[in-house]
């Protein structure tokens, strides 16, 4: 099977715009990287967006009235109306955080500074007797936040639990969401199983008792098409690094009317409306919560991954890997002693393939298929609860991307079976 | 082959029949150590009691024992870890420590005393790999505290 049967990207083509991609690792090795779940590469449009800012435009943005800065605050402020438009959503309402764990983290902040500020922001107040529903299957940057803001304000955390097929078992919904219930935070999809989560169903039974929406985007916006339009969520966060972008910079949406009532997270320059030496008002959001200079060539880097994205089309960009997807689980679910964790469907399923070699543990999987040039993420990949749920320390994950083909899932299989054999638990067939 | 040189034969025979494994008594002190990264654990006690001297550097390991949970690097270190530490004074013990805290940060540097290592020898092809370095170290860092535990114990009870 060459590449192009898979779908309808052209994977050599977009394979040339990843300068990394064509070097070797582990003496002379061709990369197979399969760690995009971890962090993306990028392609050379992104580099250069970067590197143009700095070169042509670099100044502090929203600040000074020189032509530089006037240049660098246009580039940051078209590059939020690019990634807004992304996801389908307003410029001003995409804060730009460091990361989706920071995005997290303002939230759950606002909610706990809420308590002590004044009366408009009463709307995020939580503690004793409220509840925070969040689910097994989080990335820790989804579970710990919400953790410190029930043991800070005394409100109590609820999960939903992971049933064996890798699925988020909504059985126990009604009692979950309840009219306790203040914030639901969810991830769109699991970063281990792959798992797409139903979550317009969870939303409108979040919804029904007043309670917020926040998903856990980072897995599913670089992936899928996301438009918070059809998303039925109060909050939406993301990385930039994970879907071709820079490091460095993430997203949270919001809807209009809750950033409005949120206080900040983060205080300092630039996100304040009167400051006197004893009192300061805040500025209206985003710049509420973006204090401090801003990651201005990062959101432009940012900005040309959405349009490199935008370009292949998120549509194709799924289907190309719902193909690969399809592939590997055929190929490496059929491997003898090998038990893939999460769904063994590829419906409503995301490219990330989490398995165990029985026999042998996680990391000298990975060493083995490190020593191939195939780079895969091994240990509990920030998600050690849901390793608990499956009575597992660790797995071996692969995840893929535009640029990954179907040869690069052989060359996984093949790399496994490869650890069979040197750790003498190749099955007998 | 670089495989063949990290996971030296000596490693696997420890990996697949490990030495001293499952939790005995007595003991006099007890560590759990985990390696956050990949949630490797192992449980390591002691038994130290006084040759003579004080409860101090003097002190004889009497036993070393664990239940481990990890990769091959992980579990082989530990196991190996019983065998030179067994019977050694804790001075020695904490000499062999330093000397395997030593070779595997020596990024595949190091030239290993077989004297004082012996099976542990083997590992210098692991500290070439960075990332596996805690998994070496997992079982040491729990003896370590394990043994700093039952010489503070005594001095406590004494």
């Amino acid at each position: 099977m060459t590449t192009r049967e898979l779908g309808p990207l052209d994977v050599e083509a977009i394979r040339a715009d990843f300068p990394i991609l064509a070097r070797t690792v582990r003496d002379g090795r061709p990369l197979v990287y399969l760690d995009s779940g971890a962090t993306s590469q990028k392609p050379r449009q992104v580099l250069d967006a970067e590197r143009g800012f700095y070169e042509r435009h670099n100044a502090a943005v929203h600040r000074g009235a020189h032509q530089l800065a006037e240049e660098a605050t246009d580039a940051y402020e078209s590059a939020r109306a690019t990634i807004a438009a992304f996801i389908g959503a307003r410029a001003d309402e995409v804060v730009f955080t460091k990361n989706a764990t920071e995005a997290v983290n303002l939230v759950a902040y606002a909610m706990s500074n809420a308590a002590t500020s004044g009366a408009e922001y009463a709307r995020f107040r939580v503690g004793p007797g409220d509840e925070v529903v969040v689910s097994e299957m989080e990335h820790h940057a989804n579970l710990v936040p919400w953790q410190e803001l029930c043991r800070r304000t005394g409100a109590t955390l609820r999960w939903f639990r992971v049933a064996d097929n890798g699925r988020l078992d909504l059985s126990d919904l009604d009692d979950l969401v309840n009219e306790r219930t203040k914030i639901v935070a969810i991830a769109h999809q699991s970063n281990v199983l792959g798992t797409v989560n139903p979550v317009r169903e969870i939303a409108r039974r979040a919804h029904g008792f007043g309670a917020l929406v926040l998903l856990d985007g980072a897995q599913s916006v670089p992936h899928m098409p996301v438009d918070v339009g059809d998303l039925d969520a109060d909050f939406l966060v993301f990385s930039g690094h994970k879907m071709l972008g820079p490091n460095g910079i993430g997203v949270l949406w919001g809807r209009p009317e809750l950033l409005a009532g949120m206080p900040p997270f983060i205080t300092g320059g630039s996100m304040i409306g009167e400051v006197y030496m004893d009192r300061t008002t805040w500025a209206d959001p985003p710049q509420r919560f973006e204090a401090g200079v801003p990651m201005a060539p990062q959101a432009v880097g940012l900005a040309a991954a959405c349009d490199y994205l935008s370009a292949l089309g998120m549509e194709n960009v799924l289907a190309h890997e719902h193909a690969i997807t399809e592939y590997a689980l055929k190929h490496v679910g059929a491997l003898p002693g090998v038990r893939i964790v999460g769904p063994l469907d590829a419906e409503a399923r995301g490219a990330a393939i989490s398995f165990v070699v029985e026999g042998v543990h996680a990391h000298d999987v990975g060493q083995i298929l490190d020593d191939r040039g195939v780079e895969v993420r091994v240990g509990h990949h920030c998600a050690w609860p849901l390793h608990r749920c499956y009575k597992v320390a660790a797995t071996t994950r692969a995840s893929f991307y535009v640029y990954n083909t179907v040869a690069d899932v052989d060359a996984l299989v093949e790399g496994v079976q490869a650890a069979q054999r040197f750790f003498g638990t190749a099955p007998s067939v | 082959m670089r495989m063949d040189d990290m996971y030296q034969e000596i490693i696997l025979d420890h990996y697949r029949n490990p030495h001293n494994k499952g939790l005995r008594d007595p003991h006099t002190g007890e560590a759990h150590h985990i390696n956050p990264t990949c949630g490797d654990e192992v449980t390591l006690r002691v038994a130290v009691e006084p040759a003579g001297g004080g409860l101090d550097g003097s002190a004889i390991v009497r036993d070393v024992s664990y239940d481990s949970m990890g990769c091959s690097i992980s579990q082989a270190s530990a196991s190996v870890l019983t065998d030179l530490l067994i019977g050694r004074t804790v001075d020695e013990g904490m000499r062999t420590l330093d000397a395997f805290t030593e070779l595997m940060h020596s990024k595949g540097q190091g030239e290993p005393d077989e004297d004082v290592l012996e099976d542990a020898v083997a590992f210098a092809g692991v500290s070439k790999y960075p990332a596996r370095i805690k998994c070496a170290l997992l079982a040491w860092m729990a003896w370590k505290d394990a043994t700093a535990q039952s010489l503070e114990k005594k001095e406590g009870a004494s």
